[in-house]
């Protein structure tokens, strides 16, 4: 078993297509079996979803145990030990997992799904992409106020960490470093900004005919009212991979646009009504 | 060369993400703000001018870039496996309600802006 794992750590990017191949040709036959052959990279992507699950738990349980020093990318962070204490080995059998899904390769992808892109569609929703971003940024926050309202959060710092974090999980952070809000609030506002990148991906698919999601503007206009990339980049590859250039030429300005107005102009609105 | 196709798209996404992390440093963020946005310009900007001069590029190079494309969708699950899908699930209510609320909400608008778009 050690050997295997020496392999599986030295060989990572490789054993990633493996891990990868295998999950979508699951997702693939269980739509195919359940006779929906549309939805097969839906299904490969909650099965992906599972398996971080998965990881995570098992991640947090070596993290527990002082194996691990961080557990935050699903499945990637497990690690294969054998020994103990300094003789103890570490293989990150899951490593190229982060390398295939990291943000690098995942950008890089993106990027060549313009490639047959028809800039005449780009324009027709220029201003309904524009205006739907500042629509998503405004309604996440305030959905993340009313819901840390409900469960009791009274300051407005800490309310606007959580309206950040429903924006994405990367203004959540930003907003809270900027008013020294502390670390629980900072974990529950990324915790809220993965909920939403992940629902994105599970509920959309499911919905997509319903709120007609099939057009490049529908989809310039869930990039900016959705706004993290993953969520975008995955819900549009489980609906229709044609979309995806669309949605995600919009959410790439999303995290930027929330990082500045959240900690500032977002911040001044909401000092105006709690104080 | 397949690899030719590969090196275009890098090379839009690092002058892309470049404009990007200026536009990010000239608005105090010090982050990258829609690179991979700019860079997909670029690459579409790259397209039309080869239509608009009546070139094309060579089978091989278009191959590289559709294999990159098909590479999509492995990577988004590959990506999928990586969410922190265990905090996010463990952190309590406030995540999970805000969360869900803010998928919903705003997809639930996407008919009414719709309207907005010249379809």
């Amino acid at each position: 078993m050690q050997i295997f794992a020496k392999m599986a750590a030295g060989y990572g990017l490789v054993g990633a297509f493996i891990l990868v191949a295998v999950t979508t040709f699951i997702g693939y036959k269980l739509a195919e079996v359940i006779g929906q052959k549309r939805m097969g990279s839906a299904f490969a992507i909650l099965l992906a979803l599972i398996i971080a699950y998965i990881g995570g738990t098992i991640a947090n349980k070596q993290l527990d145990a002082g194996i691990i020093s961080s557990a935050s990318k699903g499945i990637t962070d497990v690690v294969y030990a054998v020994g103990s204490g300094d003789e103890m080995k570490k293989y990150a059998i899951f490593g190229g997992i982060g390398i295939l899904g990291g943000g690098m390769m995942r950008d890089f992808a993106i990027i060549s799904t313009a490639w047959g892109v028809d800039p005449k569609n780009l324009v027709k929703a220029g201003l309904a992409g524009i205006l739907s971003l500042l629509i998503g940024t405004v309604l996440s926050f305030i959905i993340g106020v009313l819901v840390g309202l409900a469960f009791g959060y009274t300051d407005p710092a800490e309310l606007a960490t959580i309206g950040g974090g429903v924006e994405t999980f990367v203004v959540g952070p930003v907003t809270g470093a900027a008013f020294n809000v502390k670390s629980e609030v900072v974990a529950l506002s990324i915790a809220a900004g993965v909920v939403k990148s992940v629902g994105a991906m599970i509920i959309a698919p499911l919905i997509a005919k319903k709120i007609k999601l099939d057009s490049p503007s529908a989809a310039m206009i869930f990039g900016g009212l959705i706004g993290s990339t993953s969520g975008t980049a995955g819900a549009l590859a489980a609906v229709d991979e044609k979309l995806v250039p669309y949605g995600a030429m919009v959410a790439t300005f999303y995290t930027g646009i929330g990082c500045l107005l959240t900690p500032t102009v977002f911040m001044a609105a909401l000092r105006l009504f709690i104080h | 060369m397949g690899i030719y196709g590969l090196g275009i798209i890098a090379a839009c996404m690092f002058a892309g993400c470049f404009l990007g992390n200026l536009l990010g440093a000239a608005l105090g963020l010090g982050s990258d703000v829609g690179g991979v946005g700019f860079a997909m310009v670029i690459f579409i900007l790259i397209q039309v001018y080869l239509q608009k001069s009546g070139k094309t590029l060579d089978k091989k190079t278009e191959g590289g870039i559709q294999f990159v494309s098909a590479m999509y969708i492995p990577v988004v699950v590959a990506m999928s496996m990586n969410q922190d899908v265990y905090s996010a699930l463990a952190s309590g209510l406030v995540p999970l309600v805000a969360g869900l609320l803010a998928v919903v909400i705003p997809l639930a608008l996407i008919p009414v802006l719709k309207k907005l778009a010249k379809d």
